[in-house]
Formats: C-alpha cells, sequence, structure tokens
C-alpha cells in the first residue's frame, strides 16, 4: 500500500514566551521532570526472584513484556508522531515528540529486563509468540488502522485508548509479582511507565476534548458512539487476550477487573463517565496497593477506617541484592 | 451555609466533579491577574493532584495563593482530593500536603472526574461532616 506521507504544512520557528495554551508548558515540565533511563532501575537484583518462578510464570511474564513492547513501539513509532499534523499548537507538536521519544524508551526498558533475567533462545521465543499470537496481532492492527485514517480525533480517542487501556493486561502481572514480593525492581521500572501513560492519556485526551469543542453537535455524537465502539471492538479482544496470557495461571478473571477499571479512567481521559460499574471494578486490593501503595485506602474518612494516615514508605535495595 | 472551595484547571476535570456534587462551591481563579477569592465561612478544599513524580509542584500554585491567605486558611475544614493511581505513592498527595500543612482531615480522593460511586460517597459525606460542625 503507498501511503502519502502527511507533514504539517507549514512550521515557524517555536516560541517558548507565547504560550496559547498553558496546558502544554505544564505537561512538558512533568514530562521533562519525569524523565528516566532503564539503566537506573537495578534489575539486577531480580535474578534471584526470577529463579523462584516456574517455568510457566516465566514465559507468562515474558510473553506479556513482548506484549507491552510492542504497544510501545507502535506508540513511539507511528501514534505519538500520527498526531504531530493535527497539533494545534507548536508547544503540543513538541509535546508530541517528547511521548514518541520516552515511547522508544519504554520499549528498550523491557529489553533491559530480559538481558537480565532471561537467556537468548528464551527471548527470542517471547518475541516469536507475540508475531504469532491473534488477539495482540489484532489489537496492534485496529489502532494501527486508526492512526493511518483521516480523522485527526478518531486518532487522539485510538491513541488515548491504547495508553489507558490497553498496556493494563501486559502490567497487572507485575504489580502482581511485586504484591507478592516478587521482581520488585522489574515493578519499580514498570511503575515509572505506568507514570509516564498517565500523563500521556490525559494530555492527549485533553487535546481531543479541546478539539472536540469545535466541532458540531451531530459530528460530538458520532465521535462519542465511535469511542464506545471502538472500546467494545478492543475490550472483547482484550478479554481474549487476557484468557491466551493468564488462563493457565488463573488470574483472568482478576486482570479483567483492572482491566475494567482502567477502561473507565480511559474515557474519563476522553470526557466520558466511566462505562463499568463498581460492582467490575472491584479491582484486587494486593493489586491496587502494589500499584499505588495509598490508593486501597480511598474511603478513609467518611467511612470511618483511620489507616490512611500511615504514609508508605518506599523499600530500599539491601546488601542480598548485590549476592549473586 | 458553607461548602466548597475548588481549583480546577483548564481540563475541567475537578471542576465536573464538583457539578455533579451539585452544592454550593466556589472556584480559585485561574490566572494570577484574576481577583483572588476571598471566603468567610467554612468550607471543604477541594484539590486536583498535579503530575506525580519528582519534581514538586503537586498542589497548585494557585491554591497555595489562596490558602496564603490567613483568613481563608482559618476556614478550611477538610481536604479533598483528585488524582491518579498511576503515580504511586504521589497519588492525591496535593490532598495529603494540604491536609498536614492546615491540620485538617483528608476526607476523600477520587481519580480524574469521579464515579458516580465516588459522588454519592462525597455528597452523603459532606451532609454528616457539615451536621457535625
Amino acid at each position: 500500500m503507498s501511503e502519502k506521507l502527511t507533514l504539517v504544512s507549514h512550521v515557524d520557528a517555536i516560541n517558548w514566551n507565547r504560550i496559547p495554551d498553558e496546558k502544554d508548558v505544564e505537561v512538558w515540565n512533568r514530562l521533562t521532570g519525569n524523565f528516566w533511563l532503564p539503566e537506573k532501575v537495578p534489575i539486577s537484583g531480580d535474578v534471584q526472584s526470577w529463579a523462584t518462578l516456574t517455568e510457566e510464570e516465566k514465559t507468562l511474564t515474558m510473553r506479556v513484556f513482548t506484549g507491552l513492547t510492542l504497544l510501545d513501539t507502535i506508540q513511539g513509532t507511528v501514534g505519538a508522531v500520527s498526531l504531530i499534523p493535527d497539533a494545534i499548537t507548536p508547544h503540543e507538536e513538541a509535546v508530541y515528540t517528547n511521548i514518541a521519544f520516552m515511547e522508544s524508551v519504554h520499549a528498550k526498558s523491557y529489553s533491559s529486563i530480559f538481558s537480565t533475567l532471561c537467556s537468548t533462545p528464551e527471548i527470542d521465543a517471547a518475541f516469536r509468540w507475540s508475531t504469532e499470537n491473534q488477539n495482540l496481532q489484532r489489537k496492534a492492527k485496529i489502532v494501527m488502522d486508526y492512526y493511518r485514517g483521516d480523522d485527526p480525533l478518531k486518532r487522539k480517542v485510538a491513541s488515548t485508548l491504547l495508553e489507558s487501556f490497553l498496556f493494563y493486561s501486559g502490567f497487572y502481572l507485575p504489580m502482581y509479582w511485586s504484591s507478592r514480593a516478587k521482581l520488585t525492581n522489574t515493578a519499580d521500572l514498570i511503575r515509572l511507565i505506568i507514570r509516564d501513560e498517565a500523563v500521556h492519556g490525559y494530555y492527549i485526551g485533553y487535546k481531543y476534548q479541546k478539539g472536540l469543542e469545535k466541532e458540531t453537535p451531530e459530528r460530538r455524537e458520532e465521535l462519542k458512539a465511535y469511542t464506545f465502539d471502538l472500546l467494545y471492538d478492543l475490550y472483547d479482544n482484550e478479554v481474549q487476550y487476557t484468557q491466551d496470557l493468564y488462563d493457565g495461571v488463573g488470574l483472568t478473571e482478576d486482570v479483567k477487573k483492572f482491566l475494567h477499571y482502567n477502561a473507565n479512567k480511559a474515557l474519563m481521559n476522553l470526557g466520558y463517565e466511566a462505562l463499568f460499574p463498581s460492582t467490575v471494578t472491584d479491582v484486587n486490593p494486593a493489586i491496587l496497593s502494589a500499584l499505588s501503595p495509598n490508593a486501597d485506602e480511598n474511603h478513609d474518612f467518611f467511612s470511618g477506617s483511620g489507616s490512611s494516615y500511615v504514609i508508605g514508605k518506599h523499600e530500599e535495595t539491601t546488601d542480598d541484592d548485590w549476592e549473586f | 451555609m458553607a461548602s466548597l472551595v475548588y481549583f480546577s484547571s483548564t481540563s475541567e476535570n475537578t471542576k465536573r466533579f464538583v457539578d455533579k456534587l451539585g452544592v454550593p462551591a466556589e472556584r480559585i481563579p485561574l490566572r494570577p491577574k484574576d481577583e483572588p477569592l476571598k471566603v468567610d465561612e467554612p468550607y471543604v478544599l477541594v484539590v486536583p493532584t498535579y503530575g506525580g513524580g519528582n519534581e514538586g509542584g503537586a498542589v497548585p500554585k494557585q491554591v497555595i495563593k489562596f490558602l496564603n491567605d490567613e483568613h481563608n486558611r482559618s476556614l478550611i475544614r477538610g481536604v479533598i482530593s483528585a488524582g491518579n493511581t498511576n503515580f504511586g505513592t504521589a497519588y492525591c498527595i496535593a490532598g495529603d500536603i494540604v491536609a498536614a500543612k492546615c491540620h485538617v482531615p483528608h476526607l476523600y480522593k477520587f481519580e480524574l472526574f469521579g464515579t458516580p460511586d465516588d459522588v454519592t460517597a462525597v455528597r452523603e459525606g459532606l451532609d454528616d461532616l457539615w451536621k457535625q460542625q
């Protein structure tokens, strides 16, 4: 298929002293302030812990990470870049270049984990699985098709759903290991990715809503219907992908709650009300706690439980980490 | 009857949550040149957490300016915060910071603009709180 390369038609020198949308500066500062590289996280501290996993658990973990690598690669190489020509401000273009680069950092960080914990044949087998798994490939194809499409707002919807929803079947697993005191350094790295994706989803969703303000009521309805249709499509596929990965270890139902919870947040990033009711978003408290140590005490004061003022402590690496 | 004071950026997420509560509320102005907000009745503050990560700045500067006014600060009775659990230990940390500085309870945390369950819980919680005052 031959495609015409779409680029911004005209570029002026970017002036950071004249800012039409303060959100651009706020997000730029947050993203650059949060900058990190995988080499800073001592993954080697997980070598002993990795050895305690069963073969099935190791295979699962590697497959999950190749799946995440694929999404990050798409977002870095195509997704964030495809948003640049439709940017409203030059500062928005600059933010997308940052997002694109960070996605490439994320994609590379899974390889850092692999090279520390796994053998080359194991790594190759996991990447082969990622190219052969139909549901993973379908997920990639759905999103890629919208990135190629000619509707800028639909691209933003697809991008926000990727950032805020599609990653979470994968993010579940390192949080699960962390809650069982396994692969805790790997979990620290994944938390950095999770933090970045929150800013990306928030920002692209915000720009979608800004774009929506200029549309007719009919077109807004169309885009809303489109968003929910795409979410349902991706959700069905995501459930099958989750089954492929997690049925063997019996975690599928637990992962689905995490999917529902994050689908709601993805919709909110796009300005829409949550879809899944609280009866199916009751994420396992251990996962929520691994994700965000204070979050499981959400309803502290009004509901009268009083443990919420204990501040979570960060666990430093110990001497044991160096004994391998 | 006192109620809420809130801050919301151009994303309007916190405003949407406050609108859904349907209780009287005053908004802290966004821009430095706007007339500063002065309050004369007890209130609960609703504050979004900015960012997350290592950079500080979790409490929006407009909220800091509002609370630096001693009269405003003396009337705060509690804080409700918005955030995103993706930020880990920094989740809703703006609420923790304000609660610690002003010696008031951190009443509730919600994500983005809140789910219907959040709205119900906060509405009922506020009712009870004001009855106790």
